[in-house]
């Protein structure tokens, strides 16, 4: 057996989600080789090197990958693959973008956000946004594999040595081009990998009042989410949407601050170790899952709150 | 110019969910059904698109049971011109999907296909990826905007970090965002004008397709149940439960 991983990273670092893939390529086993697309990614590709138990990263430094754009990246992780069993990627907007286009162009079933290994043909998934969880296994020579991050501990960042070897595989479609981006900028732990998050929903009202959410998120060195209701409303950007269809959290402690809990937002939050609600509505779905509910008005709950801690 | 629209019957996304006891899925007997809510999104971009004068004809496709003629009626009661539906009982899964609307868009030969970002059944996120592939078209993935114009289609999409905008060759498939627009309702007039709209009925075997699973569902099961919390009656002892108990500040 051998797997190929590949890197999440923004061509200047990795992102740590790599991490979390590594430690399910590890439950996998065989040798873990790890693929760097993009450009002027060397030091991503530096640092993949040291990451414990990956005995190779191949780079492919191309002005076609600096976008990740899906046309360009799997078609090279369709050729490079071949010689692997596995091909993991994560289960991020960019994993899940490329990852089932090498698989059909390999011409095998991807296996969608993975949540356990039970070995290298069998895996567990959430399905219905999480009110089932599949055992699946796949009888494909090949798998092309996507990974829940929050679902596996990733490995060690460090302790590794592996030897990069430059990749000159260029591929470039040449049907599709990057016209631009707005990524949003804070200072506050990213939502996927933040110790406590802390969410609010429509029961906001408004964009303004997520600042007694920052202030207390900025008190505790927690990231901020939202519930779908609150980006639909143009209350916050949709990258901090958590749920079915947004991210996927498990921190140690989510607050949920005026979010009802559908099931497609419990979809995101519920394997947080501890939740909290706070809601003015005693009947709200969301106490159901709480470990903490408090059935108060926000506007006066949370700014207590900041003033206790 | 000519819009694809592959749609999906599913579990209406209001209903509760619930693992059969021998674990061999879930209960689908007498619940109710409905179109994936991704799909309608799909289907009124498609008829947004029609609306403004850029689409002149909308074809929506299903592969799936003979029942799911109805989503495909509905389809066109928001304003599909025809449908056509691949009818199997097989537990149809993304790969097989993908080579049956390949071959539907050999015979059809649309400019753009808009199908949904993902089901919710099975949460894969995988069709129209595959579909791009196999065609060899560009994709625009998870779109919150779509705009058609010289031969190209410009798509924002909703990524982890924020938003990208990317521009495509057309032909090109679109996998639609929950933001990209919001789904009227079929008005009754138009119900009704949809039952003397044409519906073609083919099989995986007319179009030369292999619709075997490669995946095997093992089992299904519940999830994991959160132990029941406890309700707190001040902000006070709220601080104090996760500063003593919980130990999570
Ligand atoms: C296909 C699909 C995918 C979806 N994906 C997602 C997803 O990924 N994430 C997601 O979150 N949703 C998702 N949804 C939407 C989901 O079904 C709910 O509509 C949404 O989560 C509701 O958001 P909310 O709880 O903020 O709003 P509401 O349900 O309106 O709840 C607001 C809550 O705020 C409380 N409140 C109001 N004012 C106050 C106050 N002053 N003090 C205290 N409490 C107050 C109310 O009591 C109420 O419980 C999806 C839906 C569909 C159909």
């Amino acid at each position: 057996m051998s797997v190929l991983v590949y890197a999440e990273h923004d061509n200047a670092a990795l992102n740590k989600v790599t991490l979390s893939v590594v430690a399910a390529a590890k439950e996998i086993g065989g040798d873990i080789t790890v693929l760097v697309a993009g450009k002027g990614c060397g030091a991503v590709a530096e640092e993949a090197a040291k990451i414990d138990g990956v005995s190779k990263v191949l780079c492919a430094d191309n002005d076609a990958y600096e976008h990740q754009l899906a046309e360009n990246v799997g078609d090279l992780v369709a050729e490079v693959g071949a010689d692997y069993s596995h091909i993991l990627a994560a289960a991020t907007t960019t994993g899940k973008n490329f990852a089932p286009r090498a698989a059909a162009l390999l011409d095998v079933a991807q296996i969608s956000e993975i949540s356990d290994v039970i070995d290298a043909d069998t895996f567990k998934r959430p399905i219905y946004a999480g009110n089932a969880i599949a055992t699946v296994k796949s009888s494909d020579a090949k798998k092309v594999i996507t990974v829940r991050g929050t679902s596996f501990d990733g490995v060690a960042a460090e302790g590794g040595s592996a030897a990069v070897e430059n990749i000159d595989v260029a591929k470039d479609a040449g049907i599709s081009s990057f016209v631009g981006e707005e990524l949003a900028k804070s200072d506050r732990p990213e939502l996927t990998s933040a110790e406590i998050v802390i969410s609010g929903g429509r029961g906001m009202g408004n964009g303004d009042n997520f600042e007694i959410l920052y202030k207390l998120a900025d008190k505790l060195g927690a990231g901020v989410g939202a519930s779908r209701a609150a980006v639909d409303a143009g209350f916050v950007p949709n990258d901090m949407q958590v749920g079915q269809t947004g991210k996927i959290v498990a921190p140690n402690l989510y607050v949920a601050v005026g979010i009802s809990g559908a099931i497609q937002h419990l979809a995101g939050m519920k394997d947080s170790k501890v939740i909290v609600a706070i809601n003015k509505d005693e009947e709200a779905p969301i106490f159901q899952v709480a470990d903490y509910g408090l059935v108060a008005d926000l506007f006066e709950a949370v700014p207590e709150l900041d003033s206790k801690l | 110019m000519k819009v694809l629209v592959p749609i999906k019957r599913v579990i209406d996304y209001n209903v509760k969910v619930r693992v059969k006891a021998d674990n061999s899925g879930v209960d689908l007997a007498n619940v109710k059904m409905a179109m994936n809510p991704f799909c309608e999104i799909a289907v009124e971009e498609a008829v947004r698109l029609k609306e403004k004068g850029v689409v002149t004809e909308i074809v929506a496709v299903s592969i799936g049971p003979k029942t799911a003629q109805e989503q495909l009626r509905t389809a066109m009661a928001l304003g599909a011109d025809r449908s056509i539906l691949v009818e199997t009982d097989e537990d149809v899964q993304p790969l097989g999907i993908a080579k049956a609307l390949k071959a539907i868009v050999d015979e059809e030969k649309p400019d753009l296909v808009i199908l949904g970002k993902q089901a919710i059944d099975g949460d894969n996120n995988q069709t129209g990826q595959m579909l791009a592939a196999l065609t060899g078209m560009p994709q625009g993935t998870f779109a919150s905007e779509v705009d058609v114009a010289d031969g190209k289609v410009k798509v924002t999409r909703e990524i982890d970090g924020g938003l990208q905008t990317v521009e495509l060759n057309l032909p090109a498939v679109v996998t639609t965002d929950l933001r990209l627009n919001e789904p009227r309702y079929a008005s009754l007039p138009n119900i009704m004008k949809a039952k003397k709209k044409p519906l073609d009925t083919k099989t995986a075997a007319d179009l030369g397709v292999d619709l075997t699973p490669r995946v095997t569902t093992v089992s299904v099961e519940a999830p994991a149940e959160r132990q029941a919390g406890i309700i707190v009656g001040s902000v006070d002892e709220l601080v104090e439960k996760l500063k003593n108990e919980a130990k999570v500040i």
